[in-house]
């Protein structure tokens, strides 16, 4: 191996500032897609256990579609193919803040919505059904069993899955240097370009990487713990403990 | 905007045949890259898999430390390492199909690995004592008794990360592997018909992996829990 390891590029010239303005526009853009595809994940996932049959096709069929398609195509699809199918307005307005943040947004967000989806369906058919059946019995409509007795409880078993499906988000948000909005991965790739020091840099992205993710899942652990509900196995134990 | 559908069919040969299966001008396709990611992952991931269940420490940690790392990284990084770090090494340059296999079979492997354990763990402990009983080394216990049936098991697992697999081979193209993705936009950039090419290649990995999907799952039912 003849490779001359030269680590002082990740302080000198401008790589720092690349790198936090990468993981800023990382964090940005993760965000921003998790409140979306949170937003569609419960949406569409509660439409899929409702007893009403065009609502439960409807979400199926989003679900079914966008989670089997690559995430790569949808960044191409939303970037290159969505907007001239735009008002012209909107599609101005796009053009001139950031067209390809807010295309990489909604892949992402679209995609993972999909799969929170299926992370919430399950959640909710792991609640006994007569739960559902003893609030609607007891005179709330199927919106507020929804609202004040399914969702809560789900909400708070999908929260180890739940955080596994938002660490992918956060790591696919590394897809988005594709359509070129310059997060993590893209202002790595940068630092190799300009000064040839390519292992370097890339250590620098994956060390922020792995950071990133060991204490987001940490912080969930602990939110876990805080949110569990006593009685089912795992809540029990670990109160007790 | 009018659709035209004349441009999918125009290029049809080269999407498909190019693209998707990997015969022509150009070293690419998914399924040309995809099938052997899977079987080498899946041979990688078995010996991963087992030395997570080592009772000796200095195999046992090494490989969780492996699957915590790549289950922690994004998948293009890991490619952009294999591409930068791969010629380092061999003091050669490397094709793109060899990069990207790399990158896959290594990545995938944390993952697979995880799905063996889980198989392996969820033969029931009776059997191992069985063997144990039957005169059975430990060696032989494993290949004979409890591989076979955590296989069964692992199955269902399998398919559906096959289709991970599968939808992450678009990465390849990032580098410039010809698959289906590079195929589309390769097409795009003479044709200039995003919505139509980008619309039928998202159909043609939707009707793959929505297939083996539903044959996942009728698998998790035949085989399911005897």
């Amino acid at each position: 191996m003849n490779y001359r390891f030269e680590w002082s590029v990740l302080w000198t010239g401008q790589s720092g500032q690349w790198l936090l303005s990468g993981l800023i526009t990382t964090l940005e853009l993760s965000l921003c897609a998790w409140l979306l595809a949170l937003a569609l994940g419960i949406a569409s996932g509660a439409m899929r256990t409702v007893p009403y049959r065009a609502l439960r096709a409807a979400a199926t069929f989003y679900v079914e579609f966008f989670r089997n398609v690559p995430l790569l195509v949808w960044m191409f699809f939303w970037y290159f193919a969505a907007p001239p199918l735009l008002p012209e307005v909107v599609r101005e307005w796009l053009f001139g803040h950031g067209l390809e943040f807010w295309a990489a947004v909604c892949a992402l967000g679209v995609y993972s919505g999909a799969r929170f989806s299926e992370v919430l369906r399950s959640g909710i058919q792991s609640i006994p059904r007569t739960q559902l059946e003893a609030s609607v019995a007891s005179g709330l409509t199927v919106v507020q069993a929804y609202r004040y007795v399914i969702l809560p409880i789900a909400l708070r078993l999908i929260i180890p899955p739940g955080t596994n499906e938002s660490l992918n988000l956060l790591k696919n948000s590394s897809v988005a240097l594709t359509i070129s909005v310059a997060e993590l991965t893209f202002q790595t790739r940068q630092i190799e370009t300009y000064t040839a020091k390519a292992i370097e840099a890339l250590t620098a992205g994956t060390v922020i990487y792995l950071v990133l993710c060991l204490s987001l899942s940490a912080f969930m652990g602990w939110v876990e713990r805080r949110t569990a509900i006593p009685g089912l196995i795992a809540g029990g134990r670990r109160r007790r403990a | 905007m009018s659709l035209d559908l004349g441009v999918i069919w125009r290029n049809l040969d080269f999407l498909l045949v190019q693209g998707f299966l990997g015969f022509g001008a150009f070293v690419g396709g998914t399924l040309r890259l995809a099938i052997p990611s899977i079987v080498l992952g899946f041979l990688l991931g078995i010996v991963i898999g087992l030395a997570r269940l080592s009772p000796r420490a200095w195999i046992r940690i090494p490989a969780t430390i492996y699957v915590e790392f790549f289950r922690g990284v994004p998948l293009v990084m890991v490619i952009f390492w294999i591409w930068f770090i791969l010629p380092i090494l061999l003091r050669t340059k490397i094709p793109e199909f060899g990069v990207a296999l790399t990158a896959f079979v290594i990545f995938e492997a944390a993952y697979l690995g995880e799905i063996v354990r889980a198989g392996i763990q969820s033969v029931a402990r009776g059997q191992v004592e069985a063997a144990t009983a039957l005169g059975l080394r430990s060696g032989g216990t494993m290949r004979f008794v409890v591989l076979p049936q955590a296989l069964k098991n692992m199955i269902p697992s399998l398919v559906t990360q096959f289709i991970v697999l599968f939808k992450d081979t678009s990465l390849a193209s990032i580098i410039g592997f010809m698959d289906l993705t590079k195929a589309a936009q390769v097409v795009n950039n003479r044709e200039i018909r995003p919505f139509e090419l980008y619309l039928f290649i998202a159909v043609v990995y939707w009707v793959c992996t929505y297939s083996m999907s539903r044959y996942a799952r009728s698998l998790e039912k035949r085989l399911g829990p005897a």
